[in-house]
């Protein structure tokens, strides 16, 4: 081979190979200067006490119970509509009619949409057109109850937000359910829907419970969305009604680290902000990916 | 049955066909109608539903907000406001003469996705050449979970790390006069896009069949020379996939360019100059906007700008895509 051929071929290995390794430096980077920055400030009063002194000192308590309201009414309402909806598409539906296709469009499409047109969306249609509506319905004259950013319309627009997600993990779990196993059941007399109910489903639960996972950690660390319509920096209290506003871990950093008053003194807490969220993500992340792994091996024996 | 001598097996088997056929001419191959079980899969179909409905109520009622700015009733403190006003040059929407120029945003945007795109696309495609040709087996077992963390990181995260980190490293080597620029925000967002890219266009190469490669390698060509010349260009409909779903991922993204572009709406050519994005401006202006002022009709004006992007973005990539790669597999 010509020594230039071979010169060349190398470089091009070699430039490949950086830029892998680029990649993988830049994780790793990330992660440690996370953690570097922010383990010493994470303790168990951290983890479960107000702040306190104007943000500079005390605990992100609220903003983790306010976190973990939101992903809870998002996947309450998210999960099985999601799991309706994968349901539909894979057992009822032929998979080239129209009604298939269109309903894959949309859920591709929603996959597509940029974070803050569903904080818009939640805004316009939520808060403005439903919670006014409800307002003049329920909450007796210029009474703003529902008609503002809320932890129930957040997490509504998050729910949307994530729901690509949750169909597609439900789908492909309920189409990994081998089809002698549906056969063996329509043949026994059963209908449908009895097939699906429990056969189908009780098989397809490890593939619900990661795109639930998935959902959740994407719910959580998405901050865009409920930029205005239900998160805020400091409240006195926890949420305790649907048409509260609430802290939250993300909005949190975001807030601290941009618009605080004193950014560099309270740089400790915004390190240990993100390195809870960051923690949190990756559990949950880790539990879909071992989930998923743990029901691939299942279904080959 | 009687008095046929037939052997074991057989005598099973003309019974059960005799069967068949009996019922099948009962049931004419229908199956019965259930009332119960009608109501149950209409009513899955109405959920199911729910996601072409949302797609159509999203673009419904951000529009509906940004209607009285096209339609010319929108107006703030000083007179109407219409959409000639998105043709000015400066995007001060809050100030004694305010100006709702977008071009300001959308070089802004442009200007983002252009630093993202030109570090994210190469260095994720030469990656995922790495993984599928030339890469050891340990090479692949860390490069694929470390880019699946990097998909999950939050993007508040990256952002977090790029204004405390990468903005003080590059101004530190490069000299830069501006922390906050559309340089540093564009490699941060390079962060996000990354990993996008990179599955995509892997996924793109390993589909292609095995003979391909193997042929390639007969005909005398070196690893190298088969990757860039046969596989990359073969796998050129699902590169392209994904370089449109990156750039729709760059242009849309909001939380790093608002924690890492400085977010001054400065309408300049310069990279390493502080830029306001579009998304930006939503999320930073939107929850101190009045409602129903001007300013408010704006930001979702540009809300609509964004989705109507990303939405002709994602289309061409299906249909695009999904066209070329039938072409491609059925001949």
């Amino acid at each position: 081979m010509k020594l230039s051929k071979k010169v060349l071929g190398m470089g091009i290995i070699s430039l490949s190979g950086f830029c892998a390794f680029l990649i993988i430096g830049a994780v790793i980077f990330i992660m440690a200067n996370v953690i570097i920055g922010g383990h010493s400030v994470i303790s168990w009063k951290f983890l479960t006490c107000n702040p306190t002194e104007g943000m500079t000192q005390g605990g992100i308590f609220p903003a983790i119970v306010g976190t973990f309201f939101l992903v809870l009414i998002m996947s309450l309402i998210g999960v099985p509509v999601g799991t309706i909806t994968a349901i539909y598409l894979a057992e009822y539906v032929k998979q080239e009619s129209w009604i298939a296709k269109s309903i894959r469009f949309a859920v591709n499409t929603l996959a597509g949409i940029p974070a803050i047109v569903f904080g818009l969306f939640g805004l316009g249609f939520f808060i403005q057109f439903i919670g006014a509506n409800m307002d003049k319905a329920f909450s007796g004259q210029g009474n703003l109850v529902w008609g503002k950013p809320s932890i129930l319309w957040a997490s509504l627009t998050m729910a949307l937000l994530t729901l690509p997600v949750v169909i597609v993990s439900v789908e492909e779990a309920i189409k990994a359910v081998p089809r002698e196993l549906r056969e063996a059941s329509l043949a026994l007399g059963a209908t449908k829907w009895e097939t699906i109910l429990r056969i189908v489903l009780p098989n397809s639960v490890t593939g619900i419970l990661t795109g639930a996972i998935l959902a959740v950690s994407r719910g959580a660390g998405e901050v865009a969305p409920i930029l205005f319509t239900g998160a805020a920096y400091f409240l006195p209290d926890i949420p305790t009604k649907l048409s509260d506003q609430f802290m939250e871990l993300g909005y949190h950093v975001y807030i601290m680290a941009t618009q605080s008053t004193n950014v560099d003194s309270t740089a400790g807490i915004q390190y240990a902000t993100t390195l809870v969220l960051l923690l949190l993500t990756f559990i949950l992340n880790f539990s879909a990916i071992y989930l998923r792994f743990w029901m691939r091996k299942r279904s080959f024996q | 049955m009687a008095g046929h001598p037939l052997p074991k097996g057989e005598g099973l088997k003309v019974s059960m066909t005799r069967n068949k056929e009996k019922a099948t001419k009962m049931n004419k191959g229908k199956s019965k109608f259930r009332l119960h079980e009608f109501i149950i899969e209409k009513s899955m179909a109405s959920i199911a539903f729910v996601s072409f409905a949302f797609i159509i109520l999203i673009l419904i009622f951000v529009f509906r907000e940004a209607i009285p700015l096209i339609i010319g009733t929108a107006t703030d403190d000083f007179g109407k406001v219409t959409l000639k006003n998105m043709l000015a040059l400066a995007w001060q929407p809050v100030s004694n003469s305010p100006q709702y120029g977008l071009l300001p945003l959308i070089v802004g945007s442009l200007k983002v996705t252009f630093v993202a795109m030109g570090f994210a696309f190469p260095v994720a495609i030469l990656a995922a050449l790495f993984t599928s040709t030339f890469a050891p087996k340990w090479a692949k077992e860390i490069l694929k979970p470390a880019i699946e963390i990097l998909a999950g990181f939050p993007s508040v995260v990256i952002g977090f790390f790029a204004l405390t980190v990468l903005a003080s490293f590059f101004q530190h080597v490069l000299g830069l006069r501006y922390r906050l620029n559309a340089f540093t925000g564009g490699i941060a967002l390079s962060l996000a896009v990354i990993p996008i890219v990179y599955t995509v266009a892997e996924d793109a190469i390993n589909v292609l069949p095995k003979t391909m490669r193997e042929a390639s390698y007969a005909l005398g060509a070196t690893k190298w020379e088969t990757s860039l010349f046969i596989l990359l260009p073969a796998a050129t409909p699902g590169v392209f996939a994904a370089l449109l779903l990156g750039l729709g991922r760059a242009f849309g993204e909001t939380m790093i360019v608002l924690m890492a572009t400085g977010n001054a709406a400065l309408l300049s050519p310069h990279l390493f100059e502080p830029v306001r994005t579009m998304s930006a401006t939503i999320g930073a202006e939107m929850a101190e906007v009045v409602f129903g002022d001007a300013h408010y009709n704006t930001l979702f004006f540009i809300g609509v700008c964004l989705f109507m992007f990303s939405f002709s973005l994602n289309a061409i990539a299906e249909l695009f895509i999904r066209n070329k790669m039938m072409k491609r597999f059925s001949n």
